[in-house]
Protein backbone atom coordinates (compact mmCIF):
# COMPACT_ATOMS: atom_id res chain seq x y z
CA UNK A 1 0.00 0.00 0.00
CA UNK A 2 2.61 2.25 1.01
CA UNK A 3 4.50 1.75 -2.52
CA UNK A 4 1.07 2.41 -4.28
CA UNK A 5 1.24 5.70 -2.21
CA UNK A 6 5.00 6.49 -3.23
CA UNK A 7 4.20 6.12 -7.06
CA UNK A 8 0.45 7.84 -6.49
CA UNK A 9 2.50 11.52 -5.17
CA UNK A 10 5.17 11.28 -7.82
CA UNK A 11 2.14 11.14 -10.38
CA UNK A 12 0.80 14.01 -8.49
CA UNK A 13 4.13 15.66 -8.10
CA UNK A 14 4.67 15.41 -11.81
CA UNK A 15 1.56 16.47 -12.95
CA UNK A 16 2.31 19.89 -11.05
CA UNK A 17 5.49 20.35 -12.73
CA UNK A 18 3.92 19.82 -16.15
CA UNK A 19 1.75 22.50 -15.65
CA UNK A 20 -1.73 20.63 -14.98
CA UNK A 21 -2.93 22.94 -12.63
CA UNK A 22 -2.83 26.05 -14.98
CA UNK A 23 -6.11 24.96 -16.13
CA UNK A 24 -7.34 26.33 -13.35
CA UNK A 25 -6.47 29.78 -13.91
CA UNK A 26 -8.32 28.92 -17.66
CA UNK A 27 -11.40 28.32 -16.20
CA UNK A 28 -11.59 30.55 -13.44
CA UNK A 29 -10.97 33.28 -16.21
CA UNK A 30 -13.58 31.68 -18.12
CA UNK A 31 -16.08 31.51 -15.23
CA UNK A 32 -15.35 35.51 -14.32
CA UNK A 33 -16.04 36.53 -17.90
CA UNK A 34 -18.87 34.79 -18.34
CA UNK A 35 -20.52 36.14 -14.92
CA UNK A 36 -19.47 39.42 -16.73
CA UNK A 37 -20.69 39.13 -20.37
CA UNK A 38 -23.84 36.78 -19.70
CA UNK A 39 -25.93 39.96 -18.83
CA UNK A 40 -25.61 41.97 -21.88
CA UNK A 41 -26.11 38.72 -24.06
CA UNK A 42 -29.13 37.56 -23.18
CA UNK A 43 -32.65 37.70 -21.72
CA UNK A 44 -32.96 36.30 -17.94
CA UNK A 45 -31.85 33.28 -17.08
CA UNK A 46 -27.81 34.34 -16.07
CA UNK A 47 -26.87 32.25 -12.79
CA UNK A 48 -28.51 29.08 -14.55
CA UNK A 49 -26.24 29.58 -17.49
CA UNK A 50 -23.38 30.16 -15.35
CA UNK A 51 -24.25 26.75 -13.83
CA UNK A 52 -24.96 24.53 -17.18
CA UNK A 53 -21.43 26.50 -18.14
CA UNK A 54 -19.65 26.31 -14.55
CA UNK A 55 -21.07 21.96 -14.43
CA UNK A 56 -19.48 21.90 -18.04
CA UNK A 57 -16.40 23.50 -18.26
CA UNK A 58 -15.45 21.22 -14.76
CA UNK A 59 -16.59 18.23 -16.68
CA UNK A 60 -14.62 19.10 -20.03
CA UNK A 61 -11.42 20.39 -18.45
CA UNK A 62 -10.99 16.89 -15.99
CA UNK A 63 -11.29 14.91 -19.26
CA UNK A 64 -8.93 16.53 -20.91
CA UNK A 65 -6.83 15.77 -17.82
CA UNK A 66 -8.04 12.31 -17.59
CA UNK A 67 -7.28 11.52 -21.27
CA UNK A 68 -3.90 13.16 -22.05
CA UNK A 69 -2.45 12.31 -18.76
CA UNK A 70 -4.13 9.06 -18.48
CA UNK A 71 -2.49 7.23 -22.07
CA UNK A 72 0.80 8.67 -21.13
CA UNK A 73 1.07 6.78 -17.56
CA UNK A 74 2.50 3.93 -18.59
CA UNK A 75 4.01 5.25 -22.06
CA UNK A 76 6.08 7.82 -21.11
CA UNK A 77 7.97 5.11 -18.58
CA UNK A 78 8.91 2.77 -21.17
CA UNK A 79 9.55 5.43 -23.83
CA UNK A 80 11.72 7.17 -21.37
CA UNK A 81 13.50 3.37 -20.38
CA UNK A 82 12.27 4.63 -16.90
CA UNK A 83 10.85 1.39 -16.69
CA UNK A 84 13.76 -0.91 -16.32
CA UNK A 85 15.20 1.06 -13.35
CA UNK A 86 11.00 1.27 -11.64
CA UNK A 87 10.26 -2.20 -12.14
CA UNK A 88 14.00 -3.50 -10.63
CA UNK A 89 13.18 -1.69 -7.38
CA UNK A 90 11.05 -3.25 -5.28
CA UNK A 91 7.56 -2.28 -6.58
CA UNK A 92 5.30 -4.81 -7.67
CA UNK A 93 3.69 -4.64 -11.68
CA UNK A 94 0.32 -4.04 -10.01
CA UNK A 95 1.46 -1.78 -7.53
CA UNK A 96 2.82 0.30 -10.61
CA UNK A 97 -0.19 0.59 -12.14
CA UNK A 98 -2.43 0.92 -8.99
CA UNK A 99 -0.14 4.11 -8.02
CA UNK A 100 0.05 5.23 -11.76
CA UNK A 101 -3.71 5.51 -11.47
CA UNK A 102 -3.98 6.68 -7.87
CA UNK A 103 -1.71 9.57 -8.76
CA UNK A 104 -3.93 10.48 -11.53
CA UNK A 105 -7.20 9.81 -9.14
CA UNK A 106 -5.34 12.41 -7.11
CA UNK A 107 -4.26 14.79 -9.34
CA UNK A 108 -8.34 15.59 -10.47
CA UNK A 109 -9.48 15.51 -7.45
CA UNK A 110 -7.37 18.54 -6.57
CA UNK A 111 -8.06 20.07 -9.94
CA UNK A 112 -12.27 19.84 -9.64
CA UNK A 113 -11.74 20.53 -5.51
CA UNK A 114 -9.98 23.95 -6.51
CA UNK A 115 -12.61 24.58 -10.10
CA UNK A 116 -15.85 23.91 -7.43
CA UNK A 117 -14.69 26.59 -4.92
CA UNK A 118 -14.01 29.20 -7.99
CA UNK A 119 -17.79 27.97 -9.30
CA UNK A 120 -19.37 28.70 -5.72
CA UNK A 121 -17.25 31.83 -5.41
CA UNK A 122 -18.34 33.31 -9.03
CA UNK A 123 -22.18 32.09 -8.02
CA UNK A 124 -22.19 33.54 -4.62
CA UNK A 125 -20.78 36.98 -6.51
CA UNK A 126 -24.01 36.48 -9.10
CA UNK A 127 -25.93 35.80 -6.21
CA UNK A 128 -25.73 39.41 -4.67
CA UNK A 129 -26.25 41.18 -7.98
CA UNK A 130 -30.12 39.83 -8.28
CA UNK A 131 -33.02 41.70 -5.89
CA UNK A 132 -34.43 39.34 -3.35
CA UNK A 133 -37.68 39.72 -5.69
CA UNK A 134 -35.85 37.91 -8.20
CA UNK A 135 -34.26 35.10 -6.39
CA UNK A 136 -37.27 33.84 -4.84
CA UNK A 137 -38.31 32.54 -8.54
CA UNK A 138 -35.25 30.67 -9.03
CA UNK A 139 -35.85 27.11 -8.86
CA UNK A 140 -32.90 26.79 -6.24
CA UNK A 141 -30.56 29.28 -5.37
CA UNK A 142 -27.71 30.39 -6.79
CA UNK A 143 -25.35 28.58 -4.60
CA UNK A 144 -27.46 24.92 -3.96
CA UNK A 145 -25.47 22.16 -2.78
CA UNK A 146 -26.58 19.82 -4.25
CA UNK A 147 -24.70 21.04 -7.09
CA UNK A 148 -21.95 18.99 -5.13
CA UNK A 149 -23.75 15.24 -6.47
CA UNK A 150 -23.43 16.13 -9.84
CA UNK A 151 -19.77 17.45 -9.52
CA UNK A 152 -18.92 13.82 -7.30
CA UNK A 153 -20.85 12.32 -10.35
CA UNK A 154 -18.96 13.92 -12.75
CA UNK A 155 -15.54 13.10 -10.79
CA UNK A 156 -16.35 9.49 -11.05
CA UNK A 157 -17.11 9.44 -14.38
CA UNK A 158 -13.65 11.09 -15.28
CA UNK A 159 -12.05 8.25 -12.68
CA UNK A 160 -13.55 5.76 -15.05
CA UNK A 161 -12.25 7.31 -18.36
CA UNK A 162 -9.10 7.67 -16.43
CA UNK A 163 -9.12 3.57 -16.04
CA UNK A 164 -10.13 3.37 -19.72
CA UNK A 165 -7.41 5.69 -20.87
CA UNK A 166 -4.79 3.63 -18.30
CA UNK A 167 -5.91 0.43 -19.42
CA UNK A 168 -5.28 0.97 -23.60
CA UNK A 169 -1.96 2.57 -22.29
CA UNK A 170 -0.86 -0.22 -21.14
CA UNK A 171 -0.50 -1.92 -24.34
CA UNK A 172 -1.33 0.93 -27.38
CA UNK A 173 0.37 4.17 -28.40
CA UNK A 174 -0.58 7.14 -27.30
CA UNK A 175 -2.40 8.54 -30.35
CA UNK A 176 -4.70 4.98 -30.40
CA UNK A 177 -5.47 5.23 -26.52
CA UNK A 178 -6.93 8.89 -26.96
CA UNK A 179 -8.50 8.16 -29.99
CA UNK A 180 -9.82 4.86 -28.18
CA UNK A 181 -10.39 6.44 -25.02
CA UNK A 182 -12.70 9.59 -26.53
CA UNK A 183 -14.43 6.93 -28.80
CA UNK A 184 -15.66 5.10 -25.82
CA UNK A 185 -16.28 8.13 -24.38
CA UNK A 186 -18.46 9.22 -27.37
CA UNK A 187 -20.44 5.65 -27.61
CA UNK A 188 -20.58 5.57 -23.90
CA UNK A 189 -23.22 8.70 -24.47
CA UNK A 190 -25.43 6.77 -26.80
CA UNK A 191 -26.08 4.42 -24.62
CA UNK A 192 -30.07 4.55 -24.62
CA UNK A 193 -29.99 4.13 -28.24
CA UNK A 194 -28.38 0.97 -28.37
CA UNK A 195 -30.90 -0.46 -25.92
CA UNK A 196 -33.34 0.92 -28.24
CA UNK A 197 -31.81 -0.32 -31.66
CA UNK A 198 -34.10 -3.36 -31.82
CA UNK A 199 -36.92 -0.99 -32.45
CA UNK A 200 -35.39 0.49 -35.81
CA UNK A 201 -33.40 -2.86 -37.11
CA UNK A 202 -35.05 -5.96 -38.85
CA UNK A 203 -32.22 -8.63 -38.49
CA UNK A 204 -32.36 -10.37 -35.08
CA UNK A 205 -28.70 -10.93 -34.97
CA UNK A 206 -27.94 -6.83 -34.77
CA UNK A 207 -30.75 -6.39 -32.64
CA UNK A 208 -28.95 -8.68 -30.58
CA UNK A 209 -25.45 -7.22 -30.84
CA UNK A 210 -26.96 -3.44 -30.09
CA UNK A 211 -28.12 -5.38 -26.80
CA UNK A 212 -24.81 -6.76 -26.18
CA UNK A 213 -23.15 -3.49 -26.56
CA UNK A 214 -25.51 -1.64 -24.39
CA UNK A 215 -24.42 -4.04 -21.47
CA UNK A 216 -20.84 -3.93 -22.23
CA UNK A 217 -20.01 -0.60 -23.15
CA UNK A 218 -19.80 1.82 -20.34
CA UNK A 219 -22.74 4.17 -20.09
CA UNK A 220 -21.70 7.56 -19.61
CA UNK A 221 -25.08 9.37 -19.80
CA UNK A 222 -25.80 7.84 -16.35
CA UNK A 223 -23.19 9.75 -14.31
CA UNK A 224 -24.75 12.91 -15.97
CA UNK A 225 -27.27 14.55 -13.53
CA UNK A 226 -26.34 18.23 -14.22
CA UNK A 227 -29.62 19.17 -15.59
CA UNK A 228 -31.23 17.85 -13.24
CA UNK A 229 -29.15 19.59 -10.08
CA UNK A 230 -29.91 23.04 -12.14
CA UNK A 231 -33.60 22.97 -12.29
CA UNK A 232 -33.73 21.65 -8.90
CA UNK A 233 -35.33 18.33 -9.92
CA UNK A 234 -34.83 14.90 -7.28
CA UNK A 235 -32.00 12.78 -8.16
CA UNK A 236 -32.84 9.79 -6.71
CA UNK A 237 -30.57 8.16 -3.64
CA UNK A 238 -30.53 4.83 -5.52
CA UNK A 239 -29.92 6.05 -8.80
CA UNK A 240 -26.94 7.71 -7.16
CA UNK A 241 -25.85 4.29 -5.48
CA UNK A 242 -26.47 2.15 -8.29
CA UNK A 243 -24.62 4.68 -10.80
CA UNK A 244 -22.10 5.22 -8.43
CA UNK A 245 -21.50 1.40 -7.80
CA UNK A 246 -21.71 0.87 -11.40
CA UNK A 247 -18.91 3.14 -12.04
CA UNK A 248 -16.93 1.40 -9.24
CA UNK A 249 -17.28 -1.56 -10.81
CA UNK A 250 -16.29 -0.75 -14.31
CA UNK A 251 -13.26 0.98 -12.63
CA UNK A 252 -12.29 -2.34 -11.09
CA UNK A 253 -12.40 -4.30 -14.18
CA UNK A 254 -10.39 -1.98 -16.26
CA UNK A 255 -7.71 -1.92 -13.54
CA UNK A 256 -7.68 -5.78 -13.20
CA UNK A 257 -7.45 -5.83 -17.08
CA UNK A 258 -4.87 -3.25 -17.11
CA UNK A 259 -2.28 -5.34 -14.23
CA UNK A 260 -3.02 -8.49 -16.13
CA UNK A 261 -1.65 -7.07 -19.37
CA UNK A 262 0.88 -5.18 -17.99
CA UNK A 263 1.73 -8.14 -15.80
CA UNK A 264 2.19 -9.79 -19.06
CA UNK A 265 4.12 -7.65 -21.13
CA UNK A 266 7.90 -8.06 -21.91
CA UNK A 267 10.49 -5.39 -21.53
CA UNK A 268 13.25 -6.78 -22.81
CA UNK B 1 21.06 40.99 -30.27
CA UNK B 2 18.78 41.52 -27.36
CA UNK B 3 18.08 45.07 -28.06
CA UNK B 4 17.32 44.23 -31.88
CA UNK B 5 15.08 41.25 -30.87
CA UNK B 6 13.40 43.78 -28.96
CA UNK B 7 12.93 46.29 -31.36
CA UNK B 8 11.94 43.78 -33.95
CA UNK B 9 9.35 42.84 -31.57
CA UNK B 10 8.50 46.41 -31.03
CA UNK B 11 7.93 46.79 -34.74
CA UNK B 12 6.26 44.17 -35.44
CA UNK B 13 3.51 44.64 -32.87
CA UNK B 14 3.15 48.25 -34.57
CA UNK B 15 2.84 47.10 -38.09
CA UNK B 16 -0.41 44.54 -36.33
CA UNK B 17 -1.86 47.39 -34.51
CA UNK B 18 -1.79 49.50 -37.65
CA UNK B 19 -2.73 47.22 -40.36
CA UNK B 20 -5.58 46.30 -37.73
CA UNK B 21 -6.69 50.30 -38.00
CA UNK B 22 -5.96 50.21 -41.77
CA UNK B 23 -8.40 47.07 -42.30
CA UNK B 24 -10.92 48.84 -39.82
CA UNK B 25 -10.54 52.29 -41.84
CA UNK B 26 -10.91 50.35 -45.16
CA UNK B 27 -14.59 48.52 -43.83
CA UNK B 28 -13.38 45.80 -41.54
CA UNK B 29 -14.34 42.19 -43.40
CA UNK B 30 -16.36 41.44 -46.22
CA UNK B 31 -19.79 41.17 -46.16
CA UNK B 32 -20.27 37.01 -46.03
CA UNK B 33 -23.36 36.16 -48.71
CA UNK B 34 -25.38 34.23 -45.99
CA UNK B 35 -25.49 36.16 -42.42
CA UNK B 36 -28.12 33.95 -41.57
CA UNK B 37 -27.62 29.98 -41.08
CA UNK B 38 -28.25 27.30 -38.95
CA UNK B 39 -26.63 24.36 -39.56
CA UNK B 40 -28.38 21.92 -37.60
CA UNK B 41 -32.65 22.27 -37.81
CA UNK B 42 -33.05 18.91 -36.36
CA UNK B 43 -33.48 18.88 -32.66
CA UNK B 44 -33.37 15.05 -32.51
CA UNK B 45 -29.79 15.31 -34.19
CA UNK B 46 -28.78 18.09 -32.35
CA UNK B 47 -29.43 16.49 -29.12
CA UNK B 48 -27.78 13.57 -29.82
CA UNK B 49 -24.55 15.14 -30.74
CA UNK B 50 -24.23 17.22 -27.57
CA UNK B 51 -23.17 14.34 -25.67
CA UNK B 52 -23.46 15.39 -22.24
CA UNK B 53 -23.58 19.05 -22.65
CA UNK B 54 -27.24 19.75 -24.02
CA UNK B 55 -27.56 22.03 -21.22
CA UNK B 56 -24.90 24.21 -22.02
CA UNK B 57 -25.69 23.88 -26.36
CA UNK B 58 -29.56 24.61 -25.01
CA UNK B 59 -28.05 27.66 -23.34
CA UNK B 60 -26.06 28.53 -26.35
CA UNK B 61 -29.16 28.68 -28.35
CA UNK B 62 -31.31 30.81 -26.52
CA UNK B 63 -28.32 33.19 -26.46
CA UNK B 64 -28.51 33.26 -29.97
CA UNK B 65 -32.26 33.12 -30.63
CA UNK B 66 -32.34 36.58 -28.35
CA UNK B 67 -29.25 38.24 -30.48
CA UNK B 68 -31.31 36.89 -33.33
CA UNK B 69 -34.68 38.52 -32.09
CA UNK B 70 -32.89 41.48 -31.28
CA UNK B 71 -30.78 42.00 -34.05
CA UNK B 72 -33.08 41.84 -36.53
CA UNK B 73 -35.69 44.14 -34.31
CA UNK B 74 -33.08 46.53 -34.48
CA UNK B 75 -31.89 46.19 -37.70
CA UNK B 76 -32.55 48.98 -40.21
CA UNK B 77 -33.15 46.45 -43.24
CA UNK B 78 -36.35 46.87 -45.05
CA UNK B 79 -36.90 43.13 -45.78
CA UNK B 80 -35.40 41.64 -42.09
CA UNK B 81 -36.48 38.35 -41.33
CA UNK B 82 -36.74 36.99 -38.22
CA UNK B 83 -36.55 33.25 -39.92
CA UNK B 84 -34.15 31.51 -37.54
CA UNK B 85 -36.59 32.72 -34.33
CA UNK B 86 -38.31 29.22 -34.27
CA UNK B 87 -36.10 26.81 -35.14
CA UNK B 88 -33.38 28.26 -32.66
CA UNK B 89 -36.29 28.04 -30.06
CA UNK B 90 -37.09 24.74 -30.81
CA UNK B 91 -33.65 23.74 -30.58
CA UNK B 92 -33.49 25.21 -27.03
CA UNK B 93 -36.52 23.56 -25.70
CA UNK B 94 -35.26 20.17 -26.97
CA UNK B 95 -31.56 20.46 -25.82
CA UNK B 96 -33.25 21.75 -22.23
CA UNK B 97 -37.07 20.80 -22.43
CA UNK B 98 -37.22 22.68 -18.92
CA UNK B 99 -36.13 26.09 -19.86
CA UNK B 100 -39.37 28.20 -18.75
CA UNK B 101 -37.96 31.41 -20.22
CA UNK B 102 -37.42 30.20 -23.71
CA UNK B 103 -40.98 28.94 -23.44
CA UNK B 104 -42.37 32.39 -22.24
CA UNK B 105 -39.98 34.86 -23.63
CA UNK B 106 -39.98 32.50 -27.17
CA UNK B 107 -43.93 33.05 -27.42
CA UNK B 108 -43.52 36.85 -26.66
CA UNK B 109 -40.95 37.26 -29.53
CA UNK B 110 -42.78 34.77 -31.88
CA UNK B 111 -46.20 36.79 -31.16
CA UNK B 112 -44.96 40.57 -32.03
CA UNK B 113 -46.44 41.36 -35.01
CA UNK B 114 -43.80 43.38 -37.62
CA UNK B 115 -41.71 44.98 -37.76
CA UNK B 116 -40.96 44.37 -33.67
CA UNK B 117 -41.63 40.25 -34.47
CA UNK B 118 -42.00 38.02 -37.33
CA UNK B 119 -46.26 37.82 -36.40
CA UNK B 120 -46.71 34.24 -35.61
CA UNK B 121 -48.94 33.40 -32.77
CA UNK B 122 -49.17 30.04 -34.14
CA UNK B 123 -45.82 29.18 -33.81
CA UNK B 124 -46.14 31.20 -30.00
CA UNK B 125 -49.17 28.00 -29.36
CA UNK B 126 -46.79 25.46 -31.02
CA UNK B 127 -43.49 26.23 -28.84
CA UNK B 128 -46.01 26.34 -25.60
CA UNK B 129 -47.82 23.30 -26.15
CA UNK B 130 -44.50 21.85 -26.48
CA UNK B 131 -43.65 23.18 -23.19
CA UNK B 132 -46.91 22.10 -21.82
CA UNK B 133 -45.68 18.41 -22.99
CA UNK B 134 -42.50 18.46 -21.56
CA UNK B 135 -44.51 19.48 -18.16
CA UNK B 136 -47.53 19.37 -17.91
CA UNK B 137 -48.15 21.06 -14.22
CA UNK B 138 -46.90 24.50 -15.27
CA UNK B 139 -49.59 26.75 -15.55
CA UNK B 140 -47.45 30.09 -16.91
CA UNK B 141 -47.68 28.19 -20.00
CA UNK B 142 -51.67 27.35 -19.98
CA UNK B 143 -51.82 31.30 -19.33
CA UNK B 144 -49.34 32.71 -21.85
CA UNK B 145 -51.40 30.02 -24.63
CA UNK B 146 -54.47 32.15 -23.35
CA UNK B 147 -52.63 35.23 -23.18
CA UNK B 148 -51.42 34.70 -27.23
CA UNK B 149 -55.08 33.56 -28.13
CA UNK B 150 -56.70 37.22 -26.25
CA UNK B 151 -53.78 39.60 -27.59
CA UNK B 152 -52.80 38.55 -30.92
CA UNK B 153 -55.53 36.44 -32.17
CA UNK B 154 -58.34 38.13 -30.24
CA UNK B 155 -59.96 34.45 -29.93
CA UNK B 156 -61.40 35.38 -26.84
CA UNK B 157 -63.71 31.94 -26.62
CA UNK B 158 -60.08 30.15 -26.54
CA UNK B 159 -58.24 32.81 -24.51
CA UNK B 160 -61.04 32.08 -21.47
CA UNK B 161 -60.46 28.48 -22.33
CA UNK B 162 -56.74 28.15 -21.44
CA UNK B 163 -57.17 30.66 -18.63
CA UNK B 164 -59.51 28.71 -17.42
CA UNK B 165 -57.24 25.41 -18.27
CA UNK B 166 -54.67 27.20 -16.01
CA UNK B 167 -56.34 27.81 -13.35
CA UNK B 168 -57.14 24.53 -12.63
CA UNK B 169 -53.29 23.31 -12.73
CA UNK B 170 -51.47 23.25 -9.52
CA UNK B 171 -50.00 25.99 -7.32
CA UNK B 172 -51.75 28.56 -10.28
CA UNK B 173 -52.56 31.76 -8.74
CA UNK B 174 -56.01 33.08 -7.17
CA UNK B 175 -56.70 35.76 -9.94
CA UNK B 176 -56.50 33.23 -13.11
CA UNK B 177 -60.18 32.12 -12.26
CA UNK B 178 -61.69 35.50 -12.44
CA UNK B 179 -59.49 36.43 -15.35
CA UNK B 180 -61.05 33.20 -17.01
CA UNK B 181 -64.53 35.22 -16.09
CA UNK B 182 -63.82 38.21 -17.12
CA UNK B 183 -62.34 37.20 -20.26
CA UNK B 184 -65.04 35.00 -21.46
CA UNK B 185 -68.01 37.82 -20.20
CA UNK B 186 -66.12 40.99 -21.65
CA UNK B 187 -63.15 39.92 -24.04
CA UNK B 188 -61.45 42.29 -25.76
CA UNK B 189 -62.52 45.02 -23.20
CA UNK B 190 -60.04 47.66 -22.26
CA UNK B 191 -60.00 46.78 -18.87
CA UNK B 192 -59.89 43.04 -19.00
CA UNK B 193 -56.59 43.75 -21.14
CA UNK B 194 -55.32 45.91 -18.40
CA UNK B 195 -55.91 43.58 -16.12
CA UNK B 196 -53.79 40.73 -17.69
CA UNK B 197 -50.66 43.31 -18.31
CA UNK B 198 -51.16 44.28 -14.71
CA UNK B 199 -50.83 40.60 -13.25
CA UNK B 200 -47.84 40.25 -15.55
CA UNK B 201 -46.63 43.56 -14.57
CA UNK B 202 -46.78 42.65 -11.17
CA UNK B 203 -45.45 39.29 -11.23
CA UNK B 204 -43.07 38.81 -14.20
CA UNK B 205 -39.73 37.43 -13.42
CA UNK B 206 -37.28 39.60 -15.40
CA UNK B 207 -36.87 42.60 -16.01
CA UNK B 208 -37.28 42.87 -19.22
CA UNK B 209 -40.55 41.36 -19.07
CA UNK B 210 -41.42 43.74 -16.07
CA UNK B 211 -40.98 46.64 -18.48
CA UNK B 212 -42.72 45.73 -21.55
CA UNK B 213 -45.95 45.07 -19.68
CA UNK B 214 -45.86 48.67 -17.96
CA UNK B 215 -44.82 49.76 -22.00
CA UNK B 216 -48.05 47.52 -22.54
CA UNK B 217 -50.25 49.09 -19.63
CA UNK B 218 -49.23 52.92 -20.79
CA UNK B 219 -50.21 52.06 -24.08
CA UNK B 220 -53.84 51.12 -22.60
CA UNK B 221 -53.46 54.86 -20.94
CA UNK B 222 -52.67 56.45 -23.82
CA UNK B 223 -55.41 54.46 -25.69
CA UNK B 224 -57.99 55.98 -23.06
CA UNK B 225 -56.22 59.82 -23.20
CA UNK B 226 -56.77 59.59 -27.52
CA UNK B 227 -60.04 58.72 -26.82
CA UNK B 228 -60.56 61.84 -24.82
CA UNK B 229 -58.96 63.79 -26.61
CA UNK B 230 -60.57 62.65 -29.78
CA UNK B 231 -64.13 63.33 -28.07
CA UNK B 232 -63.19 66.87 -26.81
CA UNK B 233 -61.84 67.76 -30.90
CA UNK B 234 -65.17 66.66 -31.82
CA UNK B 235 -67.27 68.65 -29.97
CA UNK B 236 -64.64 71.48 -30.70
CA UNK B 237 -66.03 70.91 -34.61
CA UNK B 238 -69.09 70.14 -33.61
CA UNK B 239 -69.35 73.81 -31.69
CA UNK B 240 -66.76 75.72 -34.59
CA UNK B 241 -68.13 74.19 -37.41
CA UNK B 242 -64.47 73.22 -37.91
CA UNK B 243 -61.27 71.04 -36.90
CA UNK B 244 -59.10 72.81 -34.58
CA UNK B 245 -55.62 73.80 -36.07
CA UNK B 246 -53.49 73.12 -33.10
CA UNK B 247 -53.77 72.47 -29.09
CA UNK B 248 -53.69 75.98 -28.96
CA UNK B 249 -57.24 76.53 -30.56
CA UNK B 250 -58.73 73.59 -27.74
CA UNK B 251 -57.07 75.13 -25.01
CA UNK B 252 -58.97 79.24 -26.00
CA UNK B 253 -62.07 77.38 -26.29
CA UNK B 254 -61.80 75.18 -23.02
CA UNK B 255 -61.32 72.19 -23.58
CA UNK B 256 -57.76 72.14 -22.70
CA UNK B 257 -55.66 73.30 -19.99
CA UNK B 258 -51.84 72.64 -21.65
CA UNK B 259 -50.63 70.53 -24.67
CA UNK B 260 -51.43 66.95 -23.90
CA UNK B 261 -48.81 64.18 -23.88
CA UNK B 262 -48.69 60.78 -23.46
CA UNK B 263 -47.68 58.57 -20.49
CA UNK B 264 -44.09 59.09 -22.09
CA UNK B 265 -44.02 62.30 -21.96
CA UNK B 266 -44.10 63.14 -25.49
CA UNK B 267 -46.71 65.28 -27.19
CA UNK B 268 -49.58 63.99 -29.18
CA UNK B 269 -50.29 64.55 -32.24
CA UNK B 270 -53.63 66.52 -34.19
CA UNK B 271 -54.00 66.45 -37.51
CA UNK B 272 -56.93 67.30 -39.88
CA UNK B 273 -59.06 66.53 -37.13
CA UNK B 274 -57.26 63.52 -35.79
CA UNK B 275 -55.47 62.94 -32.70
CA UNK B 276 -52.47 60.35 -32.72
CA UNK B 277 -49.50 59.44 -31.51
CA UNK B 278 -46.34 61.35 -31.73
CA UNK B 279 -44.13 59.20 -34.46
CA UNK B 280 -41.09 59.35 -32.22
CA UNK B 281 -43.25 58.09 -28.88
CA UNK B 282 -41.99 54.77 -27.49
CA UNK B 283 -45.48 53.86 -27.20
CA UNK B 284 -45.90 53.22 -31.34
CA UNK B 285 -47.19 51.52 -32.67
CA UNK B 286 -50.55 50.70 -30.14
CA UNK B 287 -52.64 47.11 -30.36
CA UNK B 288 -55.46 46.98 -33.00
CA UNK B 289 -58.60 46.59 -30.94
CA UNK B 290 -61.34 44.67 -32.71
CA UNK B 291 -63.73 46.84 -34.53
CA UNK B 292 -66.70 46.55 -32.52
CA UNK B 293 -64.75 48.03 -29.47
CA UNK B 294 -63.85 51.18 -31.30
Amino acid sequence: MRTIAHVAVNVFKESVRDKVLYSLVAFATLLIAVSYLIGQLTAGQDVKIIKDLGLAAIATFGLLIAVFIGIGLVWKEVERRSIYGLLSKPIRRHEFILGKYAGLALTLFVNMAMMTVAFYVVLAYMNTQFPAEARSVWPASATDPRMLLAIALIFLELLLVTAIALFFSTFSSPFLSAALTFGLWVVGHFNADLRNFESVVETRTAAHLARALYYVLPNFAAFDVKAQVVHALPVPSAYVATTAAYGIAYIALLLTGAVVIFARRDFK
Amino acid sequence: MKWRMALLCVFLFGAVVGLQALHEQRGGPLVRPVSNLLYVRSPEVMSRMALSYDALLADLYWIRAVQHYGGTRLSVEPDRQYDLLYPLLDLTTSLDPRFNVAYLFGSIFLSEMPPGGPGRPDLAIALLEKGLRAQPARWEFAQAIGFVQYWWRQDYQQAALWFRRASELPQAPDWMAPLAATTLAQGGNRQSSRLLWLHIARTAEVDWYRNEARRRLQQLDAMDQLDLLQRAVDAFRGRQGMAPSSWADLREAGYLRGTPADPTGTPYRLQSGAVMLDPRSRLNPLPVEPPRLR
